[in-house]
């Protein structure tokens, strides 16, 4: 039975872990805006050159240039 | 002859019949046009592709001036101003009131495409924020702010946010809180669900000691750290001689924590921590649930979110622009177009033409000459003025009055709710019970006699009672939210409830501030005559000129030849050689009587005839007889307004009462009414929307501002409504009752819970089980059923 004791160390220390990711998250911001990020998430990568969108075949290159 | 009129591409607005055409697009005016041509010469095209016609419209004349963010150059400004600035890297928060929509979130974080210095920038869409990192060297704050405002994204950079607050930081630490009491909650029950089970007896030892010890550790920081709160509030407000709700929940916790923790040392069992701790993380959801604020909304702004950073000082070598907080009486400044005027002032060179809006929220603009005084808070339209500054910015007449109010709220006494009401009785009989119990068993079985008295203190822990108010005002403020109205917190629900009178300010509250009724009293205006009037008003820049123009439907305009502005006077130009002089009654008919003509009028003369005059009042907001007809049953209702008696008459079928209407007030005067209304023991609410009216917002119990757009100034109050939503005013005030029915009911539900443990307690029966699920049954039944009703009765009175 002495096998549970091994498990409940385990598991306080699983959920302490999670416990401190939590408090990291919240020291860092990340629950102060949860609204931004749900429309950033689908903006299209920004296209430089309007070329782009005409020309298919010449789009790689022309994005390398631009950056 | 109508013709379909072409949306801009730009703001989405109505081009007019005479669109300006760029690209084969269509745009209503040029700032709109030259923002898209920005836009599109960087390749900038899809921030109009995510959302139709996002762009914000700003028309030319009212774009800043050129040099109105010259002060950014000042190094004092910028270092208060920058949130962090280093080899030539600095970042920087703006606040952006018209940030609306997902276009202008793509835009703002795309700025640098824009120019090459700024690094990055994210937009806080909830708060209307963006921060922009960039490179000193190539783009200087001032230029920054320029290109910002050149797409049409003015931040808003007033006094206030040069002394910032950290304002997110209590929040973080409730967040904090509450995951270390949820931690400890569900690990507390996981080592006590065994204790519970049926065969318990036969468990090993060593297993009940290890738990009772690892739920005692998990205790700890939920006693010591997420619920110190309680235990400091309770302290307190004993020394302020008050029994609040939170006085008996520190009671309960620490009795729970000792027999428990009594438990454990002696080995009789392992306490109820699970108890305790899931008691501290309802407790705190119900903190969080209420806490719910509109961030980008604002309720304690002063004068100082209002004024400008600095203003231009006019010297004898030229001028100098210098911190607002510099300036004192005697100097000379410099208030272009749309700039505000910062202090008490006469006037010393320019025709001003003063738009009292945010004071008074009267619309038409005041004429002044030189040598005439001017009030802080006005706002210059037209050329620049110069003034010279009578009192510095403390002491001028409106800041001076909301400086004194600052101090007189704060001393306030802290308020008599129901919760605190309640929870004095409820204390007094919980010790009382607890009492009796101690002394009956003190007799009959003295060993149980200590076990009933902290039983009763635990069960009776008024953790439910102390949930019903956040939750049911919590969600009573999330609706209203949705709906339009914005509470500054919960408690303002019941100030609501409690007040007797409301008293309604006029103009731009009850009247609609940015348009007025246009009539024209006279003969009848021809197509060709209109078409006259119009060609002249379109020269003009005085915003009656643009009123009436805008009123007329005549689709052309023609030439005007001979054009001349005489202010505070009127137009006068010769159009398809006819002669046409527009203005005031002395100035076009030569008559001096009319002067003390109450509404704001503009005579019209063509060609040797007065034809008449256009006349301007105020017209109401829709539903408003409604909204007052079902108000005045059951409230007094007042009107008080700084304005002339000309409405009287269209008022007083309205509120019935001569009495309660009072025009020519003063703020100070508003303030005393209130004040006076209040010391009768009535709790009056104070309707207004102008600078004029934060004294009588903040004397009065519930301070509610009407705001077209509530991310624009609004002075401090308790509460803030849209102004298409005021024809729903009577139902939002009417719902604070149902609110507080249901807040009773969910007393009586906890009540009933607290009579069942009780009943244990006091036979000295309350094991741990009970707790653990009587408890939290109690706390989870109240908060189903105070968001439950709420939501159903808003749906119900269709609010």
């Amino acid at each position: 039975m002495s096998v549970v004791f091994v498990l409940i160390i385990i598991g306080i220390l699983v959920a302490s872990a999670f416990l401190l990711a939590f408090i990291w998250a919240v020291r860092n911001g990340q629950f102060d805006d949860s609204y931004t990020p749900s429309v950033r998430i689908l903006f299209d990568d920004p296209t430089p050159k309007e070329e782009n969108e005409s020309d298919l075949s010449t789009d790689k290159p022309q994005k390398k240039q631009s950056k | 002859m109508k013709q379909d009129h072409q949306a801009c591409i730009h703001c989405g607005e109505d081009c007019g019949p005479a669109p300006i055409q760029w690209e084969d697009k269509s745009f209503c005016c040029q700032g709109c046009q030259t923002v898209y041509q920005l836009l599109n010469d960087n390749q900038m095209g899809q921030y109009y592709q995510i959302q139709t016609a996002p762009g914000i419209k700003i028309q030319t004349d009212q774009l800043p001036a050129d040099d109105k963010f010259a002060y950014l150059d000042l190094e004092e400004i910028q270092s208060r101003l920058l949130d962090f600035s280093d080899a030539g890297v600095s970042k920087v928060r703006f606040f952006i009131p018209s940030i609306h929509c997902a276009s202008c979130i793509w835009l703002l974080e795309n700025l640098n495409t824009l120019h090459r210095g700024i690094i990055q920038s994210s937009v806080n869409f909830p708060k209307k924020e963006v921060s922009i990192t960039f490179r000193d060297e190539e783009i200087g704050l001032r230029q920054l702010v320029e290109l910002l405002a050149s797409i049409h994204y003015v931040p808003e950079i007033s006094q206030q946010s040069l002394e910032k607050t950290e304002k997110g930081k209590s929040s973080k630490t409730l967040l904090v809180k509450i995951g270390i009491a949820g931690f400890s909650f569900m690990n507390a029950m996981m080592y006590h669900f065994p204790q519970y089970l049926p065969g318990s007896e036969s468990l090993e030892t060593g297993f009940r000691v290890v738990f009772g010890w690892l739920s005692f550790l998990l205790s700890l920081p939920v006693l010591f750290y997420c619920s110190s709160d309680y235990f400091l509030s309770a302290y307190k407000s004993l020394r302020k001689k008050i029994i609040s709700i939170d006085l008996p929940i520190a009671l309960g916790l620490v009795t729970l924590f000792l027999q428990s923790s009594y438990e454990i040392l002696t080995d009789q069992g392992i306490g109820y921590f699970d108890s305790l701790t899931g008691l501290v993380f309802f407790l705190l959801i119900g903190k969080w649930y209420q806490s719910i604020t509109y961030e980008a909304l604002t309720f304690e702004r002063d004068y100082k979110s209002y004024f400008p950073v600095a203003v231009t000082k006019v010297n004898a070598d030229g001028n100098t622009t210098i911190p607002l907080n510099e300036l004192k009486a005697g100097d000379r400044i410099l208030v272009r177009n749309q700039e505000l005027i910062p202090a008490d002032a006469t006037i010393e060179k320019g025709n001003a033409n003063i738009d009292y809006s945010f004071v008074t929220g009267e619309s038409i603009p005041v004429s002044k000459n030189p040598g005439d005084f001017v009030f802080a808070g006005g706002r210059q339209q037209g050329s620049a003025i110069e003034l010279l500054v009578q009192k510095e910015v403390e002491q001028s007449y409106l800041t001076q009055l909301w400086n004194q109010e600052g101090q007189q709220r704060a001393k306030e006494a802290p308020m008599a709710n129901t919760i605190n009401q309640v929870s004095q009785y409820f204390t007094v009989i919980i010790i009382t019970i607890a009492l009796s119990a101690a002394i009956y068993w003190n007799f009959s079985n003295p060993e149980k006699a200590l076990f009933a008295f902290t039983s009763v203190l635990i069960i009776a822990c008024p953790c439910a009672l102390a949930l019903t108010i956040p939750f049911t005002f919590g969600s009573t403020m999330r609706q209203f939210g949705r709906k339009g109205f914005y509470l500054k917190n919960a408690e303002v629900i019941e100030k609501l409830y409690r007040i007797k009178t409301i008293v309604f300010d006029k103009t731009g509250t009850i009247t609609h501030a940015q348009s007025s009724r246009i009539e024209f009293k006279g003969e009848t205006l021809t197509d060709e005559q209109q078409q006259l009037i119009k060609s002249l008003a379109f020269h003009s820049t005085h915003p009656l000129s643009k009123t009436i123009y805008e009123s007329l439907e005549e689709p052309k305009t023609l030439e005007v030849a001979d054009f001349k502005e005489i202010p505070s006077l009127g137009i006068t130009g010769k159009v398809n050689n006819k002669t046409i002089t527009m203005g005031s009654k002395y100035f076009v008919t030569g008559d001096q009587s009319g002067d003390k003509e109450l509404k704001t009028q503009v005579w019209v003369f063509i060609e040797k005839q007065v034809l008449g005059y256009f006349q301007f009042e105020n017209s109401y907001r829709e539903g408003l007889q409604d909204t007052i007809s079902n108000l005045d049953s059951s409230y007094e209702l007042h009107l008080i307004s700084g304005d002339n008696e000309s409405e009287r008459d269209n008022l007083v079928p309205l509120f019935k009462d001569h009495a309660r209407l009072n025009f020519n007030q003063s703020p100070t005067d508003k303030l005393n009414y209130i004040q006076q209304l209040q010391q009768n023991g009535q709790p009056a609410m104070m309707i207004g929307d102008g600078l004029n009216d934060a004294g009588a917002l903040n004397e009065s119990q519930v301070g509610l501002v009407i705001a077209d757009n509530i991310y624009n100034f609004t002075p401090a109050c308790d509460a803030i409504l849209q102004a298409d939503k005021f024809a729903s005013l009577h139902r939002f005030i009417q719902f604070t009752k149902t609110s507080m029915t249901i807040v009773r009911l969910a007393f009586l539900i906890s009540f009933l819970y607290n009579i069942v443990g009780i009943s244990f307690a006091v036979q000295g029966n309350l094991s741990p089980i009970v707790a653990a699920i009587l408890m939290p049954l109690s706390s989870v039944t109240v908060v189903a059923f105070a968001t439950f009703s709420v939501n159903l009765m808003v749906r119900k009175r269709g609010l």
